[in-house]
């Protein structure tokens, strides 16, 4: 679509004030911000030059109506009609209009101080800008890093996106492919009988087929079968429709009279065997651990003509059983239809050929038939869920034990609890630094653990076990532990120390967080340095980096004085990851010059 | 080993305890003034009691962890009546004369306590386990409770990890109850790792009152309960190359072991690492 989109349109239009208005006709004129309309009369006082920001949405006439009208609306209420010559025109200029005014719309809404859209030095099709544009607009995290860093001037467009790849791809394909779904309703058989003479018209689209299709597998298989063989597909169709025909009169005799004669009539108007065999196999796929009732009496296609509860005042007579075959039951084909619409659009073929879209269907239900087959997995594991749920117990084999799934854990626990950690060990340290020395020989430590053996074996426990006084202190202590456990972590175990901060702080730490990721990003992917290109790269980013880090020291100190430890401690790493980089530029930049004190002819 | 009980409904607070005891001699001659052996024994046996007496079906399963070997002391389940604790009595001195017949000849006095087969005694608890769950569908729910002091033998991370997974995928929790003086960076993993509870008891001569009160709980009542938490827990692993203690360095891609310094190989896994991008102008300059 993109290359053929057309940077400017100029058709023929007449410009209406209202939709009886004759109108002025003139030359209407698309470009990508902006509409002109120049009437054909110069003196005439309607001229427009329209820009598109301006323009919020259109409407427009369907095709095939009396005018071919193309409604421009703006947001105060104003509008623009435009009548054109015709439908093809009309649609060219409101495909035009559509995609102008979603573009203008975005441009205008992410760089307000730039009505251009931002700085591009390489072709850009329109399609990848407005995937950017949208990108953007989305994730309000990327727009400030973007407005930062490319409108900066610190990065370039194709380096800030040259990372972001996926994330593009990834915006492109979660457009909705959305699809119309099978018509819900069923193909009226009353069809349209012309009172004067005696002809019965039908109607067939293509859409109509895929549903016969869908729903009728007998008839699908008999259009495979006889067109073109036997017979050309108008004919088919024609039989297809005078059986319909028949049934609708709901005339059972002359439907098996017919079918006596033509053999081929005899198909549609028997019942469908293939839609039998399918229903029966979904019974048997019936849970019976799930579906309490589920048993031959669901089987809605073998059900005696009395319809299952639908009171039917008529038709009790009996007909001789060679009439049987020819009657077809109002509610199974309800059900059949219920269930294909259900199923949506199996396959995805154009629907002009009716014999690819035969095909196709046949092919997914032969896909459908072998997949149950060759599904023994699926039927052992229904076997063995039945199994479980009537269980004798003595005739059970061992079960293998339960086991816990694999479960990956959030890592932000691993370095919260890192922190406190720290501590916890200096302070062990320090005073359980004097290590048990055992000065006692292998021999004599035995002796002793045995001797303590012995001791409680002649004198017994200790009565009583605990001193009262030494239980309570204990119990004292561990309530108070517990208590200012909980009041230190939090009740919430997942609750951050960034969640206590105030909010701006936190935004703030935030965004020079992923800023500075960002840059080292950069920074370290543009070592080592082999062209100019990459030094000044290196030097750009490292005067961003180095005014970044001003800022996150005046963080440290702007916060209160019970929070201003731990918010250090979040800070240390991002200031020791931005000395790391400061240190290799220095490193590098001396080696540099050292180098080229060596080599007289420079760089 | 007795077959479980069919007739009785086994309710949610059946609990299976597997007891790992410290039975590190150089350890329990070193803290001798603060604690001994027998105050232990006699605060242990009396909370293994109070633990048969909660539930008729409760079983309690000791293991001595030595420095040479570990062995099964104490069954409640053997036997055709449910025994008291205080029959592991003898099972124990039988456990430490045959530790000490392993141990080898020579006298390493002033060397230091050395660190006890935890990793063994886990494995074994572990087996046990394993044989209970097989056992039929009615089962108690284990637990292991590890009473430990000796300090942490790097030696055995690999195999103390490899448990603590193996634990952590049955649903086993491992609590701990440190006795020694410092914090087990081994047992403070595993009780994190299996959703155990890690305690170091503040004073040693209310152990019974510590083991009564937090680690009597069967898993069923932990979810009502609020138990001690450690603050931070130590997750630093110890190299494979000299078993110390690290918490930077090399991993190999292909089977995550830690080494502490750069390899020409994996030793784990055969892997041959690439060389390190070296940095020196000779080398750039033939880029040039």
């Amino acid at each position: 679509m993109a290359d053929k989109q057309q940077q400017v349109v100029v058709k023929r239009a007449r410009h209406k004030s209202s939709v009886k208005d004759p109108g002025t006709p003139g030359v209407l004129k698309l470009t990508k911000d902006r509409f002109t309309f120049m009437p054909n009369d110069p003196s005439s006082p309607v001229k427009h030059n329209v820009e598109f920001r301006t323009i919020k949405g259109h409407k427009f006439t369907k095709d095939g109506t009396k005018q071919a009208l193309l409604n421009l609306t703006q947001d105060q209420g104003g509008n623009y009609i435009f009548e054109f010559e015709n439908f093809p025109d009309r649609n060219v200029c409101k495909d035009f209009v559509a995609s102008a005014i979603a573009l203008s719309g975005e441009a205008g809404r992410t760089v307000p101080e730039k009505s251009a859209v931002p700085i591009q030095d390489e072709q850009l099709s329109a399609a990848e800008m407005e995937r950017r544009i949208k990108l953007l607009q989305e994730d309000s995290d990327l727009q400030k890093l973007h407005k930062q860093f490319v409108i900066g001037g610190i990065l370039s467009e194709a380096e800030f996106w040259a990372t972001r790849k996926k994330l593009l791809e990834q915006n492109y394909s979660r457009r909705p492919k959305q699809r119309v779904a099978l018509k819900n309703d069923m193909w009226s058989t009353k069809p349209l009988a012309d009172g004067q003479s005696n002809r019965v018209t039908f109607n067939l689209t293509p859409e109509i087929i895929l549903q016969i299709f869908a729903e009728k597998p007998a008839v699908r298989q008999a259009y495979l079968n006889f067109v073109p063989n036997k017979m050309t597909e108008k004919e088919f169709w024609t039989k297809y429709s005078r059986a319909e025909y028949l049934h609708s009169t709901k005339n059972v005799i002359a439907a098996a009279a017919e079918a006596a004669e033509d053999e081929e009539l005899a198909v549609f108007l028997k019942q469908d065997d293939m839609l039998v065999n399918e229903a029966r196999k979904k019974i048997r796929q019936v849970d019976p651990t799930l579906d309490m009732e589920a048993d031959e009496g669901d089987d809605y296609m073998h059900l005696p003509i009395q319809d299952h509860g639908l009171p039917r005042n008529d038709n009790k007579d009996v007909l001789d059983s060679q009439y049987e075959p020819y009657r077809r039951s109002f509610s199974q084909h309800l059900n059949q239809h219920a269930a294909v619409v259900l199923q949506g659009r199996v396959i995805d073929v154009e629907l002009g050929d009716t014999r690819s879209v035969a095909e196709a269907l046949a092919r997914t239900k032969h896909a459908e038939l072998a997949k149950d087959a060759s599904d023994v997995y699926l039927d052992k594991e229904r076997l063995e869920r039945i199994s479980r749920m009537t269980e004798i117990e003595d005739l059970q084999a061992p079960r293998d034990p339960a086991v816990a799934p694999l479960s990956i854990k959030d890592p932000r626990d691993y370095f919260d609890s890192q922190q406190a950690n720290a501590f916890s060990t200096l302070g062990d340290t320090v005073s359980g630094a004097k290590q048990l020395k055992c000065s006692v020989s292998t021999r004599e430590a035995y002796c002793s653990l045995k001797e303590c053996i012995s001791e409680i074996k002649f004198q017994g426990l200790t009565e009583p076990t605990i001193n009262s006084e030494v239980a309570f202190k204990v119990l004292n202590g561990l309530a108070q532990n517990i208590s200012s456990n909980k009041y230190h972590l939090g009740r919430n175990p997942n609750e951050s120390v960034l969640d206590s901060l105030p909010k701006i702080t936190r935004e703030e730490l935030l965004l020079h967080w992923s800023s500075i990721q960002e840059l080292l990003k950069h920074f370290w992917s543009s070592y080592p340095i082999t062209t100019k290109y990459l030094l000044t790269k290196a030097t750009k980013l490292k005067d961003a980096m180095s005014q970044i880090y001003p800022k996150l020291q005046e963080i440290k100190e702007s916060v209160q004085s019970d929070l201003r430890h731990q918010v250090s401690l979040l800070v240390q790493p991002m200031l020791q990851a931005l000395d790391a980089a400061f240190a290799h530029y220095d490193a590098d930049v001396q080696n540099r010059s050292a180098r080229s004190g060596e080599r007289p002819n420079g760089f | 080993m007795s077959p479980p009980v069919p007739s009785k409904i086994l309710t949610d607070d059946v609990s299976l305890l597997m007891v790992l005891i410290d039975s590190n001699p150089h350890f329990w001659s070193s803290i001798k003034p603060h604690f001994s052996f027998s105050k232990f024994l006699s605060h242990v046996l009396a909370f293994l009691n109070s633990i048969l007496l909660l539930n008729q079906l409760n079983q309690v399963v000791v293991i001595a962890t030595g420095i040479n070997s570990c062995g099964y002391v104490f069954d409640s389940s053997s036997g055709s009546v449910s025994q008291r604790a205080e029959s592991l009595l003898p099972k124990l001195e039988e456990f430490a004369e045959n530790d000490e017949s392993l141990s080898e000849r020579d006298d390493d006095s002033g060397n230091g306590v050395g660190s006890s087969l935890l990793s063994g005694s886990l494995s074994m608890a572990l087996c046990y386990i394993q044989r209970v769950f097989r056992s039929g569908p009615l089962h108690p729910q284990p637990r292991i409770i590890c009473l430990h002091g000796s300090p942490d033998g790097p030696g055995q991370y690999v195999a103390i990890m490899n448990s603590i997974f193996s634990a952590q995928r049955s649903m086993v929790p491992i609590d701990s109850c440190v006795i020694g003086i410092q914090h087990s960076a081994f047992l403070q993993q595993a009780s994190y790792i299996t959703g155990g509870v890690y305690l170091k008891p503040q004073q040693l001569d209310g152990l019974f009152q510590y083991l009564a009160t937090v680690f009597a709980t069967d898993l069923h009542s932990r979810n009502f309960l609020q138990l001690p938490k450690p603050v931070g827990v130590d997750f630093r692993a110890s190299c494979f190359c000299h078993k110390n203690t690290i918490d930077m360095g090399f991993i190999c891609s292909v089977c995550l072991s830690i080494f502490c310094k750069h390899q020409k190989k994996c030793s784990t896994c055969g892997s041959i690492f690439g060389q390190a991008q070296t940095r020196d102008p000779s080398a750039s300059q033939q880029r040039k």
